[in-house]
């Protein structure tokens, strides 16, 4: 049986998206980035030419205002890889849509998607969040402390939720919890009684609108549990998405380092010209080099249907540890100029160590 | 279309050479570490002739509609990946499948490709005064007559005990720099070249690592590899130079796949090893929520999948003709390293027994060593990386 090629070229539509993207990173998103950092909080019209591309479009059905296009991992990874470059906070407070957008696509039946998707059925940013990450030091996602208990036709939530992006604007969010011994997700509307979202300010990711979510008996009908629910691919999706995320601000860490070692002079002579420097700059590519292809193979697998879950979780691994060396390794190239807020350096190294927090978001 | 799966095709050359690994290598592996100097081992005769009688690197490439090939150099991972899954030292034993044979299928004329293609061909580049720095080399090949007449000594020369004849480096003018040296094919059994000792060395132990000395050894004019003219001018002889080590782009795949296979094996006894013990590390809680044991598993399997999928990217690109000297090195480095590590890890993972000669982990520990070593140093691989990356010339970073 003739099984496809081993294969790492862009088809057209990927190859002409990943243009358009970096052009958005380099006019505009990287360059607004350290302001919006400052500032704790996104710019609107940068999360609008992201939700331009129309990524929460693609798989939703043209009847509820989508383009019907089959779910793509991998173009949602690729995606978040370029706007990752630009700014991780950007890209996570614009893509964590597009991930509520394809849990409803994957986990929910056609009532609950025509129920919840048409309002972000938008070309401008219209968030909703997955909620799935606890406050507090060891999470695991299969033993959620947020718990749903059944009454009558409805579920009452309790518990609380972090790391979500934008939840102060959020249309709606996909809370994860504990529910007959089993983990279920709901939807939950904003503006839902006992719902209550504050803002939490965290290491970086300053220009996320990150918030926590207090639900206290929060009363959600029994048609809004998302009757496919996968924990586990809702968990490894996000691995994915994660990745590409910091993959992108990677690259960018070694792009901007190597005009700077070859420019910047010590002894008489460009710092890259000696080897500790050199080969410090030769190991982050290597390291990209190894945490795109594994978070690229996840992504193709979770495309093609196939099994993903310890790629992901691979990927995952070698992403939040590699990611954070390539972080604090481009601070260290730069010396006392890396650790001034004047350059991004400190800000991606900020933003890079939320890859081991961050569980649920951007699900690809 | 981006997959980074195997296809069937090469998936099925994998599972011929698992077979070999599991069938023919594994059960001597022991055996012929503890003897370590002897002749090709019996065992790996039949293996010989049955890769003989395979067509040797011409096998038809499988592309797709887009003209995108899986061919020859992924063919050779799949192969050497799973042979030094059974042993590393056996595998590089196979009388054949020397390194002077890639050099002469890569530049060689059809004569010499008919005459020697298909012996046993050695590789001899390190001296004693240049090993990285083969630039420095100083054998001197010297043309008297229809005669090249050369001397000097070589060392660290993989199958220079066994092989048919060996691929001998020499310089035809030192103070010309790289682009005097040229690479020279000499039969084994000529009087001029004698073999000075095998070296005994921490693991890679079956296969035999020889010095030779070369002392006014004579070879017919025709024995020269690639052409015998000193380039004029300085573009062109780096060019030449370059030429000789693009083969490396090449074969530097080939070698980080040995550490593929290598550090395989070793993950797998582990975890048959930890099995046994009640360690079940299954992918099932958040990495810091696992056990010590199961988290160093978990990054022990991500950097293999890491250089894996690096070593095949390399490949892949030599297979479609993409120029992919970076990320040759590239893959050389973190698959060297990474074997290393992960042999060495998983010792330690296992204590005592990791650590005994009741199980092959102190063996693949002690053979993984070399791989970071031979084909160009970790540290070269970074420079070329570095190089690369940089814009910087041999000269501008050293």
């Amino acid at each position: 049986m003739a099984t496809p090629l081993f294969d790492l070229t862009l088809t057209e539509e990927q190859r002409i998206t990943r243009e358009s993207m970096q052009r958005l990173v380099r006019e505009s998103l990287g360059p607004q980035a350290r302001e919006a950092d400052e500032a704790g909080k996104p710019v609107r019209e940068l999360l609008d030419a992201i939700s331009g591309f129309g990524l929460s479009l693609m798989p939703m059905p043209e009847a509820l205002g989508g383009v019907g296009m089959p779910r793509s991992p991998l173009s949602n990874a690729l995606a978040a890889e370029d706007l990752g470059q630009g700014d991780m906070s950007h890209a996570l407070a614009a893509l964590q849509s597009v991930g509520a957008v394809n849990a409803l696509m994957d986990f929910g039946n056609a009532d609950q998607q025509e129920r919840w998707l048409p309002e972000l059925a938008s070309e401008t940013c219209c968030p909703a969040a997955i909620a799935l990450a606890e406050p507090g030091a060891t999470f695991e996602p299969a033993r959620p402390a947020c718990e749903a208990e059944r009454e009558g036709s409805d579920y009452r939530l309790t518990g609380r939720k972090a790391l979500v992006p934008m939840g102060a604007e959020c249309a709606w969010f996909v809370v994860v919890a504990r529910c007959d011994g089993e983990i279920g997700a709901f939807v939950v509307p904003r503006d839902a009684g006992g719902l209550s979202v504050t803002a939490e300010s965290y290491m970086g990711l300053r220009a996320a609108g990150m918030t926590t979510l207090s639900l206290e008996a929060v009363r959600v009908p029994a048609s809004d549990r998302l009757t496919h629910f996968d924990l586990d691919r809702l968990v490894d999706l996000s691995r994915i998405g994660l990745c590409a995320l910091a993959v992108g601000c990677c690259q960018a860490v070694l792009d901007y380092a190597i005009p700077y070692v070859n420019e910047r002079k010590a002894f008489g002579e460009p710092i890259a010209r000696r080897q500790s420097v050199a080969f410090m700059v030769a190991d982050m590519a290597i390291e990209i080099e190894g945490m795109r292809l594994m978070m690229l193979r996840a992504a193709s697998r979770a495309e093609q249907g196939l099994p993903f879950h310890r790629e992901a979780y691979l990927a995952h691994l070698q992403c939040m540890e590699k990611a954070m060396e390539i972080g604090t390794n481009g601070i260290q190239l730069f010396g006392g100029a890396g650790f001034v807020r004047d350059y991004p350096l400190e800000m991606w190294y900020r933003n890079l160590r939320s890859l081991a927090a961050l569980h649920g978001s951007l699900m690809v | 279309m981006i997959n980074l799966e195997i296809p069937a095709k090469l998936e099925q050359v994998h599972q011929m050479a698992q077979q070999l690994a599991s069938g023919v290598f594994r059960p001597i592996s022991r055996k012929y570490d503890a003897i370590e100097h002897c002749e090709t081992p019996e065992e790996l005769k039949p293996v010989a002739q049955m890769m003989a009688a395979m067509p040797r690197g011409s096998g038809k490439s499988s592309g797709n509609d887009d003209g995108v090939k899986n061919g020859s150099n992924m063919t050779g991972i799949m192969a050497v990946e799973a042979m030094c899954w059974g042993d590393v030292g056996l595998m590089l034993s196979i009388p054949g499948s020397g390194l002077g044979n890639a050099a002469i299928m890569a530049v060689g004329t059809p004569e010499q490709k008919e005459a020697y293609g298909k012996l046993y061909c050695a590789m001899a580049i390190t001296e004693p005064g240049a090993g990285s720095d083969s630039a420095a080399i100083s054998t001197t090949a010297v043309l008297d007559g229809d005669e090249w007449v050369l001397n000097g000594e070589k060392i660290y020369c993989t199958g220079g005990q066994r092989c048919d004849a060996v691929v001998v480096w020499a310089t035809l003018d030192k103070s010309l720099g790289k682009a005097a040296i040229k690479s020279f094919i000499i039969p084994r059994s000529n009087p001029g070249m004698s073999l000075v000792r095998v070296e005994d060395k921490m693991g890679l132990r079956v296969s035999d690592t020889a010095a030779l000395s070369l002392n006014d050894c004579r070879i017919p004019k025709d024995h020269v590899l690639g052409s015998a003219e000193i380039a004029d001018t300085e573009a062109a002889r780096k060019k030449a130079f370059g030429g000789v080590m693009q083969t490396f782009d090449n074969t530097r795949p080939q070698v980080a796949a040995m550490a593929l296979g290598v550090a395989r094996a070793a993950l797998e006894i582990t975890r048959e090893i930890y099995e046994k013990e009640g360690v079940a590390a299954d992918f099932s809680k958040q990495p810091y929520n696992s056990t010590a044991r199961e988290l160093e598993l978990y990054r022990l399997e991500a950097d293999l999948e890491a250089a894996r999928l690096m070593t095949l990217k390399a490949a892949w690109m030599a297979d479609n003709g993409q120029p992919n000297s970076k990320e040759a090195s590239m893959c050389k480095a973190k698959a060297g390293r990474m074997g290393n590590q992960v042999t060495l890890k998983c010792v330690a993972l296992c204590g005592e027994l990791g650590y005994s000669e009741r199980t092959l982990l102190e063996k693949l520990a002690r053979d993984s060593k070399i791989i970071d070593i031979f084909e160009g140093t970790q540290q070269i691989q970074q420079l070329i990386v570095a190089r690369h990356l940089l814009g910087l010339s041999s000269k501008e970073l050293k």
